[in-house]
Parts: C-alpha cells; sequence; structure tokens
C-alpha cells in the first residue's frame, strides 16, 4: 500500500499538481461570486461545460485532425482558452442577468438564488444533452449524453530529471493555469474595478453610497469568474481531450470543495485549494485506490474544517490587500 | 435599529402575530384581487426588457392563486379548533380515496397514477416534510440529505435480506440508525458556519453514494435485489357494492403488501406522512421549536439568550435524518431491490427545491412544493426529454416570481422583509447585526 505510494509520489505529485490547478482556475469563479454576493454560484459548473464545448466546436471549425505538439500545441490551446474564455465569461454574465439579478433586485433569500442557481445547472445540462450537442456534432439525439472526444495532443516528455518526466500537457496545464491566477490577483488589487469589487464584497452597501456602481461590479465578477472557467476549460481539453454534458458537475463540486479548503472568498485561498485537493486526490487513489479518490477528498475537507473552520488561509476577498 | 423593527422583531418571535403588524391581515379578498396587476407589475419591472411582458403575465395568472391561498390563510387563524378537526378530517379522507383510478386518469396520464403515488410522490412529501426540520426550521443548508435516505434503505436491504428481520423491526432500527448517521456527520460539522455546512453535506451525500458503490457486502453498483416486503398486517378488503363503489376501490387489501399492488405501500407512506407532521408541528410549536426559530433568525443572540444553540441544531439534523431515514425503509421495501445510484445528488437539490418552492417551514406549503416537484416531470412524460429541462427552466422562474416559495410561512416573510439572511437589496447580504458577515468579522 504504501511501497506503492513511494514508488508514485513523484508522477501522482505532477497529476495532482496538474489536476489541482484546473480545479484552481475552476474555484476562482465560486470564490469571486461567493465573496462579492455571499451565493453559491451552483450553475458555475455549466459554465464550465460551455467552455469545454466551445474548445471542441473550434476544435472542428479549424479542421486539426491528427495530434500537435510542439509550438503548435501551445498556438491551439491558446486559441482554446480565447474562446473559451469567451464563451464561458459570456454565458456567465448571462446566466446572472436571467437567474439571479431578478431576485437580487427583490431582495430573495440566500436559499431562492440557490434554488434558481440549481435549476439554471439543471436547464443548462440538459439543453446540451438534448439539443445542443447533438446539433452542433450531428449527432442522433438520444446520443447527446455521450462523450465527445477529440484527440488533438502529441505528448512528449518535456522535462526529464532521473526517473522523473514531466509531459507537455501537463506542464501547460500548471504553467497556464498559474499564470492565470496571478494576472487576476494583479487584476483585483491594481485596477480600479478590481478596487470595486473588493469594496463590493467588503460592505455593499457604503460602496454603493461611495459611488461604486453594483450591476457593474457584480457583472465584472462573473464575466471574470466565467473566463476563468473558459481558460479552465480549454486546459481540461488539453489534458483529457473529452467532454460530456455532466463534465461540469463532479468537476464543479471539487472546485467548490477547493475554494472552500483554501478559505471561500479567498484568491490566494483558491489556489491553495485546488493544488492542494488536487495532490490530496492522487495520493488518496495510489494508497487507498482510485475508487476511494472522492471519499479520500471529501474526508480530508472535513477533517480540515474540523481545525480551520474557515478553510485554511481563511481571510476573504475584502481583506486582500495588494 | 429603529423601534419600529424591533417591535417587528418582536411580532416575529411572537406564537402568532398579531394582525396590527402584519399588513397583509388587514385586507380582505377583493383589496386583495386589486392588488395583483400592480404587483405583477412591480415584479416584472425587475427583469430585463425583453422578459417584462412574460414575467407580467405569468404573475397575473398565478396572483389570483396566492390570493385564494392568503385569504384562506386569514380565515384558518380565526377558526376554532372543531373548524380545524374538520378540515384535517377531510385531507385524511381525501388522502385515503386518492389512488382512486378516476383521480388517477386525470392526474397521470402516462404512469400507473398508484405507483407514482407512492413514489415519487409520498416519498418526495416525506422527504421534504425531512428537510423541511433542518433547513425550514433550524436554519441549517443541508446538500446531502440524499444520504439519510440511502442509510434508511440500506438498512432495510442488509437486515431484512441478510438477517431476515422483519419490516417493523427494520422501521425502527433503521430510523435509529439514519439518526445516529445524522449526529455522526453533524458533531463535527456543525460549528462551522452555514455555507461550509453545506458544501459538508454535499460531500457526505456523495460519500455515502460511493462508499456503497465500492462495498462489495451490499454488491458495490449492484445493489441488493430481493429486499422482503412488509408481513401482511391484515387479509381485509374493502367490500363491494358499497356506496362508494364509483372510486374503484373495492377489492383492494390494503394492509397486504404484494409485489404487484403499489396502493397498500401508499397507505404506509400515508401513515409515516402523518406520523412525521404531527411529530414536526408539536416540535414547531415547543420549546425546541422556538429554539430553532431563534437560532435561524440570529444564532449569536439565540446563544446569547441562553438557548444551546449546537445541541438544538444537533438534534434538527438527527430528527431530519431520522425522518429522512424511515422514507428510505418504506422506500426499500416496496422497491424489493435498491442500487447506489438511486440516491444521486440530484435528488438532494430536487427535494431541497421542494422545500424552498413550497414555502421553507411551512409544512403545507413544503408538501405542495414535494407534490409539484415529483408530480409535474411525471405528469410531462409526454415530453419525454425534455421534462427535466422544464422542470429546471421552471426552478428559475418560479424563483424569480415568489422567492418566498409559494405558501410561504408567516414568519419566515417578516424575516425576509427584515432582511435578514436574505441578498438584501444591494446585491450582497446587506451587514447587519443578524447576519453572518458581522459575526465574521467579529470574530
Amino acid at each position: 500500500m504504501f511501497g506503492n505510494f513511494i514508488d508514485q509520489f513523484w508522477p501522482s505529485t505532477i497529476d495532482g499538481l496538474s489536476l489541482g490547478a484546473i480545479y484552481a482556475l475552476v474555484a476562482l469563479g465560486y470564490t469571486m461570486v461567493y465573496g462579492v454576493l455571499r451565493l453559491i454560484n451552483f450553475a458555475h459548473s455549466e459554465i464550465f461545460m460551455i467552455g469545454t464545448f466551445a474548445g471542441l466546436i473550434t476544435l472542428n471549425a479549424i479542421g486539426l485532425s491528427g495530434s500537435v505538439g510542439g509550438v503548435a500545441l501551445i498556438g491551439v490551446v491558446l486559441l482554446l482558452a480565447v474562446v473559451g474564455a469567451l464563451a464561458s465569461g459570456a454565458s456567465a454574465v448571462a446566466l446572472e442577468f436571467v437567474a439571479y439579478r431578478p431576485l437580487r433586485r427583490r431582495g430573495a433569500s440566500r436559499l431562492a438564488a440557490l434554488i434558481s442557481a440549481i435549476g439554471a445547472s439543471l436547464f443548462l445540462q440538459q439543453l446540451f444533452a438534448r439539443v445542443l450537442i447533438p446539433w452542433w456534432f450531428d449527432l442522433p439525439e438520444e446520443k447527446g449524453a455521450l462523450p465527445i472526444q477529440h484527440h488533438f495532443v502529441e505528448r512528449t516528455p518535456v522535462v526529464s530529471v532521473g526517473d522523473l518526466t514531466i509531459p507537455n500537457d501537463k506542464l501547460m496545464v500548471f504553467v497556464g493555469a498559474i499564470l492565470m491566477m496571478i494576472a487576476l490577483d494583479q487584476f483585483v488589487n491594481r485596477t480600479r474595478l478590481g478596487r470595486g469589487i473588493r469594496a463590493a464584497a467588503q460592505d455593499p452597501e457604503t460602496a454603493v453610497l461611495m459611488g461604486v456602481n453594483i450591476d457593474r461590479v457584480v457583472s465584472t465578477t462573473f464575466l471574470i469568474g466565467g473566463a476563468m472557467a473558459g481558460v479552465a476549460a480549454a486546459l481540461y481539453l488539453l489534458r483529457f481531450e473529452d467532454s460530456h454534458y455532466f463534465v461540469g458537475f463532479l468537476l464543479g463540486i471539487k472546485a467548490f470543495t477547493a475554494a472552500v479548503l483554501g478559505g471561500i472568498g479567498n484568491l490566494r485561498g483558491a489556489l491553495l485549494g485546488g493544488l492542494t485537493l488536487g495532490l490530496i486526490e492522487m495520493y488518496g487513489s495510489v494508497i487507498f485506490g482510485t475508487e476511494w479518490q472522492h471519499v479520500v477528498a471529501f474526508s480530508v475537507l472535513v477533517l480540515v474544517l474540523m481545525f480551520r473552520p474557515t478553510g485554511i488561509l481563511g481571510e476573504s476577498l475584502q481583506q486582500a490587500r495588494a | 435599529m429603529t423601534d419600529n423593527a424591533n417591535t417587528k422583531t418582536g411580532a416575529v418571535l411572537t406564537k402568532e402575530a398579531p394582525p396590527a403588524a402584519d399588513n397583509d391581515n388587514s385586507r380582505g379578498l377583493g383589496g386583495r384581487f386589486a392588488d395583483i396587476v400592480p404587483r405583477a407589475r412591480r415584479v416584472a419591472g425587475n427583469w430585463p426588457a425583453p422578459a417584462r411582458p412574460v414575467i407580467f403575465g405569468l404573475n397575473v395568472v398565478l396572483g389570483p392563486l396566492v390570493a385564494l391561498s392568503d385569504a384562506f390563510h386569514d380565515w384558518w387563524v380565526r377558526q376554532g379548533r372543531a373548524a380545524r378537526w374538520a378540515v384535517y378530517g377531510l385531507l385524511i379522507l381525501f388522502a385515503l380515496v386518492l389512488p382512486s383510478d378516476m383521480i388517477g386518469n386525470v392526474m397521470s396520464p402516462h404512469t400507473e397514477w398508484q405507483t407514482l403515488l407512492f413514489f415519487p410522490i409520498g416519498g418526495y412529501i416525506l422527504l421534504a416534510i425531512g428537510l423541511n426540520v433542518v433547513v425550514g426550521q433550524a436554519g441549517l443548508l443541508d446538500l446531502g440529505y440524499v444520504a439519510f435516505f440511502a442509510v434508511g434503505a440500506y438498512a432495510m436491504a442488509i437486515f431484512g435480506k441478510y438477517h431476515g428481520w422483519n419490516f417493523w423491526e427494520i422501521l425502527i432500527v433503521g430510523v435509529v440508525i439514519s439518526a445516529l448517521s445524522g449526529i455522526v456527520l453533524g458533531a463535527p460539522t456543525l460549528r462551522l458556519r452555514g455555507d461550509y455546512l453545506a458544501i459538508v453535506t454535499l460531500g457526505f451525500g456523495e460519500i455515502i453514494r460511493i462508499a456503497a458503490q465500492n462495498w462489495d457486502y451490499v454488491n458495490g453498483p449492484n445493489g441488493i435485489s430481493g429486499i422482503p416486503h412488509p408481513p401482511n398486517l391484515s387479509d381485509w378488503e374493502i367490500p363491494e357494492g358499497q356506496p362508494w363503489e364509483f372510486l374503484g376501490l373495492a377489492g383492494m387489501k390494503p394492509f397486504t403488501y404484494g409485489a404487484l399492488d403499489g396502493r397498500p405501500y401508499y397507505y404506509l407512506m400515508l401513515a409515516a406522512i402523518i406520523a412525521s407532521i404531527i411529530f414536526c408541528k408539536r416540535l414547531e410549536n415547543s420549546r425546541v421549536g422556538r429554539s430553532w426559530a431563534a437560532i435561524r433568525e440570529d444564532e449569536d443572540a439565540a446563544e446569547l439568550m441562553g438557548v444551546p444553540t449546537f445541541r438544538f441544531k444537533l438534534g434538527a439534523f438527527a430528527i431530519g435524518a431520522a425522518i429522512g431515514g424511515a422514507a428510505g425503509v418504506v422506500y426499500a421495501s416496496q422497491a424489493t431491490s435498491i442500487i447506489p445510484n438511486n440516491f444521486p445528488f440530484i435528488l438532494s437539490a430536487t427535494i431541497l427545491a421542494a422545500v424552498v418552492l413550497g414555502g421553507s417551514g411551512n409544512l403545507p406549503g413544503v408538501m405542495v412544493g414535494a407534490f409539484l416537484v415529483a408530480w409535474l416531470p411525471e405528469y410531462f412524460r409526454g415530453l419525454a426529454e425534455y421534462r427535466i429541462l422544464i422542470f429546471g427552466l421552471a426552478l428559475v422562474v418560479m424563483m424569480a416570481l415568489r422567492p418566498e416559495g409559494i405558501l410561504p410561512s408567516r414568519r419566515r416573510q417578516a424575516e425576509l422583509a427584515e432582511g435578514t439572511g436574505g441578498m438584501g437589496a444591494l446585491g450582497a447580504e446587506v451587514a447587519g447585526p443578524g447576519t453572518q458577515a458581522a459575526t465574521e468579522g467579529a470574530k
């Protein structure tokens, strides 16, 4: 059991970090919306799913057949990231407009907003499974729920130290995610709009009195969170090369777990939580077997929360300072 | 905080709010009907322009129903004991004749109504009553409620099939085990803030399902089949040639539990539902129920006033879990085979939707919500593939139209009007003395 773990330590560390980086990017969307609205945006997992399909459609559209490697692969992934970010960001803003804004205006309970989010999540999943996927990929209607694959990645080891080799896709996932996180952190901490987000997270009433346009701040928050999920979707395609209508569900739960683990509402916490969760899952599946991967993840969450009730970093978006 | 707000809080906490504090009470049915159009216009104003006509129309259509239910409530609070018992009696009578084919043909053209009544309709109602204790009364967000349903069902399967116990023994054991699992889950997690609790319960729900999938003792993903039916209570059958012949219930044996007839199980579920209603209603009006209301409205204040909040939260969890477990035992005894995938997260979400849609905290509302959530997708089975899509859309629209639920609890409505626990008018929880944002800052 543990001998296996020692053998597999470095490979599973690399797997864990690249998986965790994707969790972290998706977790940002949860954590930002939670920071500003105190709302669990349950439909965020579907925003991610939309990003993966935007990527798959792009791959079809540019007529890519066979796999690419090297610099060409970086170009393809950049394209997927841009398309994914646009599609997911736009859907996130639209989602806020339709499912949350009317409730917000009426001062509805957070529970009502959560149910609205669950409804939107179901609606989007089914819309893809029953209508859009069969249409886009020219499938009979009953096949809409099946995974759509598109192999385009040529995996080559780029770094090798002794026994340890890091393949190009995992390295790109990790580096790409870290770059996005740094960019976001700078945006929230240094720009005017970022200051608006922090102000709204800290004290919405005072922020409005000070001239912050709360609707614009909320829209921006959803846009950025969605765009991050879109980039995560591109990295997910790079890593796993397939998607289906339900792809967001488990990943969304894991990402939310990551956000909570790091301290919800905290951007750096999302990164830390995501990477921690990714590593725990991979180590857990080596030690206890892959079928216990998810159980290990949730058990660790409960354990961490018992000792650190507000997550590892604990502070929230409002307190983040440059 | 102004004096006005304080008096309102006082009214909220008293058992029955004096009419003067509640503006709605002073209006008659006519006044309510006159208000439908302006109200619909106000609600539609919150929406983006293209959606406004649709929202306005829906509100005008739903308005009379809401007005009638409000008027009924006004009538209800004025009634004495006799009239109330008469209404209870009529409702129970109605529930007893519900499996009639006559009603079934109207309500369920696509599936067998008698089976439908047992599950999902009856099952969802019982689960919603249980979840309402946790979410509606104690104000704890539980996203993994299905776990307790699964624990009850697996208790029935394991003790019934492997150990040959009888249904009635397992019902007791299953309820106790579920309540214990509620305590085991609650003890480490109930000290957490609300949203952390949500994710931990969600995780627990998944853990139970995945554990069942990986555990060979319960056959992993294949589940357990051949679970025994409950033993027959009596062979009595409803005599023929009686005045109620037209209902088509004659010849049925309501206490004989076989494989074919779903109706005896429906009556079993009905008995469980009625028992749970009485239990929850008694609790709601007791010291326990008032403590839950206090915890829901302001946990810190409740603690300060001497309410042992942790113990009562744990109690709410255990009672909710026990009711969920009872539903699981009854369900498994009818289904005779269960698999882990009978207990997915989406079932938790659906039950939660039922509670919120119906009116969190108000038992009749919660039951109406559960009925709608269970029945509508079955009724629209003609639309087959698209029914879940429509269900999702309906949730979004219903929440926008009536975020407080179809039949909201009066007390909950007053809380929302004060801004406690709401998203506030500005798009975020307003930081007031009662909100968690403030609690966080103080720690």
